[in-house]
């Protein structure tokens, strides 16, 4: 990620020299933003290709410039990890889920590999086994004369309490999943609103001064560019600490969407006029992809979602990056009033 | 014969041969027909006509999916009316996912199966000379074709970022609202409607007549296991269609008059919709599968040589089955936010449903053991149904776990799932039906050789499509999505080839109707031997326009096992 950061150093040199205050283009939304601002960015960088729409430009040119005091750089993935896994790639891994990076998710891929699949593949080839034998054992030719047998109670009995024992034995681990999975967040956890919009996603931390980032799918050029699997990868991350209880909360402010990260076995609608709201801990830094998983209008396939958990200091410095505060700080008030309108980028749109 | 019907047989003695095979004019017969063996065709050739539509529709999706990138939308946005930018190429994915989906429900499985065959055989299998109400019938079905019209018409008009209705089958609201501006929506709602409204005069109508007019003798107990499956689903139809009813009714009101049910705004929840919608949504899909159920097990007995196996126990599963269905809609609905015991009761109460739908699993396999199998067409569907659904219906346990559908809801695990339990569960059973019956209707048998390659072909097909689905569906593929990262191009592809063989096999299908109408064999009054005990196969092949101007009386000699008079 080389060339990232000395990408994001150019775009604050041009910041500078352009003699715009730090806050100036941090307050201007996404959609109106001063002419100079993107211009400076792209006249400072040859880096940033024409085809690149001028919005994410503009989306862009807010961040960078607001990186101003941090040497953050966005994490590089790792292939297999937090993402899908292609045929080509790993053919086994290809055929069942992403591995998990959370205590439920590894206890739900648990239940699913060791209780359930078992249980529906023995009962789907047990029935096709029966099947094969009765077409052999039964055909006119093995068997021409038919018994009259309709009735069997003590059989009947059997395949009604079977089922229903088995049933039993999947309902205990999945219930205590579901328990576990509505654990309530702890006072302290971090919370990071993450709000749908047609369509791309805001994601808004009301515990660190409450700055909102703005979250569009990155064009495939500059996707390749940063090596990052198009379709997925995002222009501004969801930046969330590694290990510490998070409280994610959903909600939307046009149509429903839904929050859904399979590696994290994370899934949750964003609803509007609802806050929807569920304990995630992440189990080590590392960048996790999603995408929008509730249909919202044309271009709900471009509307992904990448998270990218940090180790809590690299965190915190993040926050600080965004012009925002870590709880218990003494607030900036120039910084967080600086951070607020932030918020509106979206809404703007 | 004595008792109950001899009045009828005094009265109708002298002129039965008078206007037994009467039949109206061509525009009478067919337009404004009252017989429900002309309905239950009409009804036949119409869901034919939607099942190809919709086909179509899922071979452009299939098509555009074999490769990342959008290939062919653009072209269709603008044979649709709309510009070539690609908001409007997109949104005519979502248009194609909806029509997709509400002809295949709406207008295919449910005209073909309750329509097609439950008004051919409901009456005949009880030895009614027609269903209660045979006017209505009538409207029933044109109800069904005037709603069908108001679906193919909304795909023209402006729908919010293009032409068409973009919702989904499932319709969410705010997306159908404020998300959706133009009359697109306006006309698929009002399409369900008269689909709905179809429906509901058809579900009285076969409680009435299966209440009312069995022939004497036939108790319930003794009804045929399809007229069963035909009852439970009239009963389903008739409580689930009004909500449905209500629900999109609620939804014009949001769009058009300024009511606020499912808009925040005012007051309302979006998630209100979704609980109406799938009150109505999941009792719909027994809807698809239960008429299915019953067709299966007539046949499976009927090619066994033996009477199905524990016919109390059949009956009642699908009496469970359809009570059971009404208390777990919220299994649709795990990700919009329940508390955790509202979905711990839905996921026990999901799960429940796997017992009734095991007794009958076991109950076909033990009709079949110690019988005397032989293999024609439409015994080969039933057994393709019998392994097939049960392997859609085991990734509907994985389903129904709430903690698991976290990771697994809105993705291709679910599309898999479902194409499992519809396009190979009730789309088997209605070949397989098809196969059955298709002698009695047309009085021609068909080629077993095309009905067997037409079933290998299919079979590998359907597979093919939808096995891999699973595979992206755990890799976390959302369905709905017109294009994907490059990662599940793979098993795309391969689903998109299994739509070529399936659409090959489907040649085999009309060829074989073709070769059977133009040159078949003649069908005897019972083709299918010793094990076809029911009316249907009492009559000859195809049956007089009006029969049963005698009632056939069921004798208290005969247990339920043989729902034929004594003396035949």
């Amino acid at each position: 990620m080389g060339h990232m950061h000395t990408r994001i150093k150019q775009a604050t040199v041009a910041a500078i020299a352009a003699g715009l205050a730090l806050a100036a283009p941090i307050s201007a939304t996404a959609q109106d933003a001063p002419a100079a601002a993107p211009a400076t960015a792209v006249a400072a960088d040859p880096m940033v290709t024409q085809a690149t729409p001028p919005s994410e430009a503009q989306v862009e040119a807010v961040t960078e410039a607001s990186t101003l005091p941090s040497d953050y750089a966005p994490m590089a993935p790792t292939k297999g990890k937090g993402m899908p896994t292609s045929y080509e790639d790993d053919a086994i891994k290809s055929l069942s889920f992403q591995d998990q990076y959370t205590a439920n998710g590894e206890y739900a891929l648990w239940m699913h590999d060791a209780i359930l699949l078992p249980v529906i593949t023995i009962i789907s080839l047990f029935v096709l086994g029966l099947l094969l034998y009765v077409i052999l054992r039964f055909s006119r030719r093995a068997n021409p004369v038919a018994s009259r047998v309709t009735h069997n109670t003590k059989l009947e009995f059997i395949w009604t309490i079977i089922p229903v024992l088995i049933l039993v034995a999947i309902a205990y681990p999945s219930l205590t999943l579901l328990a576990r999975q509505y654990e309530t967040p702890p006072e302290d956890a971090v919370t990071v609103k993450a709000i749908g919009y047609q369509w791309y996603w805001g994601y808004a931390y009301p515990d660190h001064g409450d700055f909102e980032i703005v979250s569009n799918m990155l064009p495939e050029e500059e996707a390749v560019k940063r090596g990052e699997p198009f379709q997925l990868a995002v222009d501004n991350r969801m930046v969330v600490p590694a290990g510490v209880p998070l409280r994610i909360q959903t909600t939307a402010s046009d149509v429903i969407h839904a929050f859904a990260v399979p590696s994290l076995w994370f899934k949750m609608d964003a609803v509007p006029g609802r806050l929807n709201e569920k304990l995630l801990v992440i189990k080590e830094p590392g960048v996790y992809y999603g995408q929008c998983s509730e249909l919202c209008g044309s271009r709900h396939a471009y509307m992904p979602i990448t998270v990218e958990a940090l180790p809590p200091e690299d965190f915190a410095k993040w926050v600080r990056a965004q012009g925002g505060t870590m709880p218990g700080e003494a607030e900036a008030p120039a910084q967080a009033a600086a951070a607020k309108p932030a918020a509106k980028l979206a809404s703007a749109q | 014969m004595a008792t109950t019907a001899e009045g009828f047989d005094i009265h109708h003695d002298d002129h039965a041969h008078d206007h037994a095979d009467h039949k109206p004019g061509f525009f009478a017969r067919w337009f404004m027909s009252t017989n429900h063996k002309d309905i239950g065709t009409l009804y036949l050739i119409f869901a034919i006509i939607a099942g190809i539509i919709g086909g179509a529709i899922s071979g452009i999706m299939r098509l555009e999916l074999a490769e990342p990138g959008i290939q062919y939308l653009h072209w269709w946005a603008q044979f649709m009316g709309g510009g070539n930018d690609l908001n409007t190429a997109l949104h005519m994915w979502n248009v194609f996912i909806t029509a997709h989906g509400l002809i295949m429900v709406f207008f295919m499985v449910m005209p073909a199966m309750i329509g097609g065959f439950g008004n051919w055989f409901v009456p005949l299998m009880i030895g009614a000379p027609d269903m209660a109400f045979p006017r209505m019938n009538n409207v029933s079905f044109w109800l069904t074709v005037a709603g069908f019209f108001s679906l193919l018409f909304s795909l023209f008009v402006p729908g919010g970022t293009g032409p068409g209705a973009g919702t989904g089958w499932t319709v969410y609201a705010p997306l159908s609202t404020s998300g959706s501006v133009g009359p697109a929506v306006d006309f698929a709602i009002f399409s369900l409607h008269l689909a709905g409204a179809g429906s509901i005069l058809g579900a009285t109508n076969f409680i009435t007549t299966i209440f009312n007019m069995r022939a004497p003798g036939m108790t319930l107990h003794k009804m045929p296991l399809f007229v069963w499956s035909m009852l439970v689903t009239a009963f389903l139809l008739l409580l689930a269609l009004p909500v449905l009813a209500a629900a999109i009714t609620m939804l014009l009101t949001d769009r058009n008059f300024g009511t606020t049910f499912f808009d925040p705004s005012g007051g309302g929840d979006p998630v209100l919709y979704q609980h109406l919608f799938w009150f109505f949504g999941h009792p719909e899909v027994y809807i698809m599968i239960l008429p299915g159920f019953g067709m299966i097990s007539q046949i499976v007995a009927t090619f066994s040589r033996k009477p199905v196996f524990g016919y109390l126990a059949m009956a009642y599963a699908m009496v469970a089955i359809g009570v059971v269905g009404f208390i777990v809609w919220a299994h649709h609905m795990y990700t919009v936010g329940l508390d955790v015991n509202t979905k711990m009761y839905f996921t026990a109460a999901t799960m429940l449903i796997a017992v009734p739908t095991g007794v009958k699993i076991f109950s076909w396999i033990a009709t079949m053991w110690g019988g005397s199998l032989t293999f024609k067409s439409p015994m080969v569907w039933s057994l393709g149904f019998i392994f097939l659904f049960t392997v859609g219906g085991v990734t509907g346990v994985v389903l129904a776990n709430g903690g698991i559908d976290d990771n697994l809801h809105d993705t291709y695990y679910v599309v898999a799932h479902f194409h499992y339990v519809l396009s190979m569960g009730a789309v088997f059973s209605m070949f397989a039906g098809f196969y059955y019956w298709f002698p009695k209707m047309s009085g021609r048998m068909h080629s077993e050789l095309l009905s067997h390659l037409h079933f290998w072909t299919f079979f590998i097909g359907v597979n093919v499509i939808f096995f891999p689905q699973h595979f992206l569906g755990m890799q976390g593929m959302p369905r709905r999505y017109p294009d994907y990262p490059q990662v599940f191009q793979f098993w795309h592809e391969i689903s998109t080839y299994g739509y070529y063989i399936m659409a090959g096999s489907m040649i085999f299908f009309f060829v074989n109707i073709a070769y059977a109408l133009m040159a078949g064999r003649k069908a005897e009054a019972n083709p299918w031997g010793e094990g076809a005990t029911t009316l249907e196969w009492t009559l000859p092949s195809p049956p007089p326009f009006h029969q049963f101007e005698t009632l056939p009386v069921i004798t208290d000699a005969n247990d339920y096992h043989d729902h034929r008079p004594a003396t035949a």
